[in-house]
C-alpha cells in the first residue's frame, strides 16, 4: 500500500511547527533513558494517573458501551467530514462568529497573526492547546511582535523554562516540584524569593503572576476539545480556570482547531463528556468546562474567530486503515499506560504528539518518511488499545505504518533495502526443505555468541537488531535432528501421517 | 481556489475510495444507545449522591429547606467572612431585598451589589458571588450554569474568589446525558465540578488556581 492509495494529498509542511524531531527516536530515547531524574519523575506521575483513571473508569457500569459509542460517532464523523464542517461553519456564522480555513500550519499562523494585528493588541493570553504547539503559533506571533502568554500552569512552566511540552495533558510532567520552583524563581520576575516547592505555593505564584494579565487581556487564543456541527457549539475542558479567563474576559477570541475535532450532534457530548475526563485526568469531571456558540451579546468576547486546520489531516483521512488515528480526543491515557513512554518521556518522540498515539498520528500528518522511526517506537504490547476511550487500535496502526514505511522506502530506492534483501533471501531458503535444514544447522553456530540462553550482541549488520534487544540463543539441536534421534530416519510423509508419541516433547 | 474549497475538495478525494454504502446514513430510527441515558435514583438518593461527589472534590455543601434558605445563605457568608458580595440580576431569593442592577444594598453587615456591567477589576474587588444554576449532575458532582436568570454572565462566577451556588432539588439529574437534554446549546455554558484545581505538578491535585478557590453549594429540598 503506497502511492496512489494516499491520493497525493499534501502532508504537514516542513520547516514550521513541531511535528518532527531533530533526530530519530532511538537516538533521542537513549539519551532520555540515561536521565535518572526524568525516569523518576515520569514513573511517579504515570503511576499516580493510572491508579486514578482505573478507579473512576471502574465506577461506570457502561464504560465499554460508552467506548463503543465513542468509536462509532467518530467513524461516522470521518465518513462525512465535509458535510459536518460545512454545517459547523453555517451555525457558527449564524451566531455571529467568523470561520477561517487553513490548509496548513503556515496559513493558520498567518490568519491568527493578521487577526491579532487587526485588534491593535501586542499581547494575547493562551489556553493550553496542542494544535497551536503543532503549528508553532507562538513563534509566528513572536515573529510578528506579538507576545503570547501561556496561562495553563504546565504550559507556563514549559514556556518559562524555554522547554518543549512532553505530554499531551501534563506538558511539564518531566519536571518535579524542585525544578519548577527554580524555573519560577529565575524567570517570573515578580515572585517572592521565599517561594517553597509545595505544589500549593507554586500554584499560588502562578495565580499572582497571571492575574493582572487576565483582567486586562484584549485577545484570547484557544484550541478546542469538541465542536458540535449541529449547533455550532465549541467546548474547552480544563481544570484551573485559566481557560475560562481566556474564553470569557478578552474582547476577541481566536480558536484554532483541527478539522477532526468535530462531533455531529449535541447528544454526542453525552458520550464524550464522560469518556474524556475519566480517561485524561482520572476525574469524574474536570473542574471546568466552557461551551459557547458564536457570540453572546453582553457576555464574553464580542468577536469570535474559528480557524479550521488541515495540516496533513486530509492526507491521514485518505488512508482508510490509518484514518482512525484522527478519532483521538487527546486524553493521553495511552501515554500513561505505555511501557515505552513511561521510560523515555515525550521529548524522545520529537513531535508535540508523543506516546503511542503520537507514534501513529505524527507520521500520518507529516508523511511516514519524515517520522520513520516512530512506528517502531513500541513493543506492540496493546495496553494503549485497552486504555483508549474511542478504541483506536494503535498496535495495528503501528504495524500498518511500518508496512507503509517499508513499501515507501522500496518505491523510493532502486537499490533494495536491507530488509528487502533479507526477506528475499529467507524466501529462497524456506522454499526448499534441504536449504532450510542446512540454514538451521548453520544457525547453531550462533550458540558461540550467546551466554545464558541469550545473544546480547551480533556482529554488523545484524548488530542493528541486537542494539535494542537480545536475540535468543539457538538450541543445541534443531527439531529435525531431535526427531531423527527419537524416531530414526523416517521420510517426511511418515511425519505427516504417523502417530506422534511425544506430541509435547520439549 | 479558496482554502475552504480546497480543503473540502481534499476531504472528498480522501473519502472517494471508501467502499460503496459505507457512507450512507443508517436506515430507519437510530438504535437506542448501549450506554445509560436515564438514572434510576429517587430524589433523596440523588441529592445524597450529589452532595457526596461535591464534597469528594473539595466543595462545601449545606443542605436546607426553602424556609431556611435565607438564614443558610447568611450563615454561609458569615462563615466565609464575605463583606462585599456580587449578585446576578434575578437571583430571586425569598426574603431578600435585592438591589436593582448596577446598585448596591446591604444584607446585615454584608454589602450586596447587583451586576449591571461591573468591570473585571471591580469584580476582582468582591469577596464572593451568589448564583443559581441551570442543572446539576449527581454522578459527576457537576453544577452547570447557563447564564440564565439568577446566574448572570460568565465572568461573575469566575473572578470573585468565593462562589456560593444555590441548587433546587428538581434541578438535579443523575447522568451527563440527562443534563444535556435539559440544556440549550445556544447559551454560554459553564460546567463546574469543584473549585479551581490543577494536577500539573507531579499530578498532585491542588485546589485553587485561577478560578474561585472556594465553591460552596446549598442544596434546597
Amino acid at each position: 500500500m503506497s502511492g496512489p492509495v494516499y491520493l497525493g494529498l499534501p502532508t504537514a509542511p516542513r520547516g514550521v511547527g513541531h511535528l518532527r524531531g531533530d533526530e530519530p527516536f532511538p537516538v533521542a530515547a537513549r539519551r532520555a533513558l540515561a536521565d535518572t531524574q526524568l525516569r523518576r519523575n515520569l514513573g511517579r506521575a504515570t503511576r499516580t494517573i493510572r491508579a486514578k483513571r482505573a478507579a473512576v473508569v471502574g465506577e461506570l457500569p457502561d464504560w465499554e458501551a460508552l467506548r463503543d459509542a465513542g468509536q462509532a460517532i467518530k467513524a461516522e464523523t470521518m465518513a462525512h467530514l465535509d458535510r459536518y464542517l460545512q454545517q459547523l461553519e453555517e451555525q457558527v456564522t449564524a451566531r455571529g462568529g467568523v470561520v477561517h480555513w487553513a490548509r496548513d500550519a503556515v496559513e493558520a499562523n498567518q490568519i491568527v497573526v493578521d487577526l491579532v494585528r487587526a485588534t491593535g493588541a501586542t499581547e494575547a493570553v493562551k489556553v493550553k492547546s496542542i494544535v497551536t504547539d503543532e503549528i508553532g503559533l507562538n513563534d509566528a506571533l513572536a515573529g510578528a511582535g506579538i507576545t503570547a502568554h501561556e496561562t495553563d500552569l504546565a504550559e507556563l512552566i514549559v514556556q518559562l523554562g524555554h522547554d518543549r511540552p512532553s505530554h499531551i495533558l501534563v506538558p511539564a510532567i518531566h519536571r518535579n516540584r524542585a525544578e519548577i520552583r527554580e524555573i519560577f524563581l529565575h524567570e517570573m520576575g515578580d515572585v517572592d524569593p521565599g517561594l517553597t516547592d509545595s505544589p500549593a505555593a507554586l500554584a499560588e505564584a502562578a495565580r499572582q503572576h497571571l492575574r493582572r494579565r487576565f483582567l486586562s487581556a484584549k485577545v484570547g487564543i484557544s484550541g478546542a476539545n469538541f465542536a458540535i456541527a449541529e449547533t455550532g457549539t465549541l467546548c474547552v475542558v480544563e481544570s484551573e480556570g485559566n481557560g475560562r479567563m481566556c474564553l470569557t474576559l478578552p474582547d476577541t477570541l481566536i480558536t484554532v482547531m483541527g478539522i477532526e475535532k468535530i462531533l455531529p450532534s449535541w447528544d454526542d457530548l453525552g458520550v464524550f463528556m464522560q469518556l474524556l475526563p475519566r480517561s485524561s485526568t482520572g476525574e469524574r469531571m474536570s473542574p471546568y468546562t466552557s461551551m459557547w456558540t458564536g457570540v453572546t451579546p453582553g457576555d464574553g468576547p464580542q468577536q469570535f474567530h474559528l480557524v479550521l486546520l488541515d495540516n496533513g489531516r486530509t492526507a491521514a483521512l485518505a488512508d482508510q486503515t490509518g484514518r482512525q488515528a484522527l478519532h483521538c480526543i487527546r486524553c493521553s491515557a495511552c501515554l500513561n499506560v505505555c511501557p515505552v513512554y513511561e521510560r523515555v518521556g515525550g521529548h524522545a518522540y520529537g513531535s508535540v504528539y508523543p506516546g503511542p498515539i503520537g507514534a501513529v498520528l505524527s507520521p500520518m500528518l507529516t508523511g511516514v518518511e519524515d517520522n520513520a522511526s516512530l512506528p517502531y517506537a513500541s513493543s506492540l504490547c496493546g495496553a494503549c488499545y485497552d486504555a483508549c476511550p474511542v478504541k483506536i487500535d494503535i498496535p495495528s496502526l503501528l504495524v500498518h505504518l511500518r508496512a507503509r514505511h517499508v513499501d515507501e522506502v522500496a518505491d523510493a530506492h532502486r537499490v533494495p533495502s536491507p530488509e528487502a534483501v533479507t526477506m528475499a533471501a529467507a524466501s529462497w531458503v524456506m522454499a526448499s526443505p534441504a536449504r532450510y535444514e542446512a540454514a538451521q544447522r548453520g544457525g547453531r553456530a550462533g550458540r558461540l555468541l550467546g551466554r545464558g540462553g541469550r545473544i546480547r550482541r551480533l556482529p554488523p549488520p545484524l548488530s542493528a537488531w541486537t542494539s535494542a534487544r537480545d536475540a535468543p540463543q539457538p538450541p543445541a539441536q534443531t527439531f529435525r535432528q531431535w526427531w531423527r534421534s527419537e524416531h530414526g530416519d523416517i521420510n517426511h510423509g511418515d511425519i505427516n501421517h504417523g502417530d506422534i508419541k511425544h506430541g509435547d516433547s520439549r | 481556489m479558496t482554502a475552504r474549497d480546497e480543503m473540502l475538495g481534499r476531504i472528498r478525494t480522501a473519502l472517494a475510495g471508501d467502499p460503496p454504502g459505507s457512507s450512507a446514513p443508517p436506515a430507519g430510527d437510530a438504535p437506542a444507545p448501549g450506554y445509560r441515558t436515564h438514572g434510576e435514583l429517587g430524589t433523596p438518593a440523588l441529592l445524597d449522591l450529589l452532595a457526596g461527589r461535591l464534597i469528594d472534590y473539595r466543595s462545601h455543601v449545606r443542605r436546607t429547606g426553602p424556609e431556611q434558605l435565607l438564614d443558610t445563605v447568611r450563615a454561609a457568608l458569615a462563615g466565609r467572612g464575605a463583606r462585599r458580595v456580587v449578585l446576578p440580576p434575578g437571583l430571586d431569593l425569598p426574603g431578600l431585598d435585592q438591589p436593582e442592577a448596577g446598585q448596591a444594598g446591604t444584607f446585615g453587615d454584608v454589602e450586596l451589589i447587583t451586576d449591571g456591567g461591573l468591570s473585571a477589576q471591580e469584580l476582582d474587588q468582591a469577596d464572593g458571588v451568589i448564583t443559581r444554576a441551570a442543572v446539576a449532575v449527581a454522578e459527576t458532582g457537576t453544577i452547570i450554569l447557563d447564564a440564565g436568570p439568577g446566574q448572570g454572565r460568565r465572568a461573575l462566577s469566575l473572578i470573585p474568589d468565593y462562589h456560593l451556588c444555590l441548587i433546587e432539588a428538581d434541578q438535579v439529574v443523575a447522568l451527563v446525558p440527562e443534563a444535556l437534554a435539559r440544556l440549550r446549546p445556544d447559551r454560554p455554558l459553564t460546567w463546574i465540578s469543584g473549585p479551581s484545581a490543577t494536577s500539573d505538578i507531579e499530578l498532585d491535585r491542588v485546589e485553587g488556581v485561577h478560578g474561585p478557590r472556594t465553591l460552596e453549594v446549598i442544596l434546597i429540598s
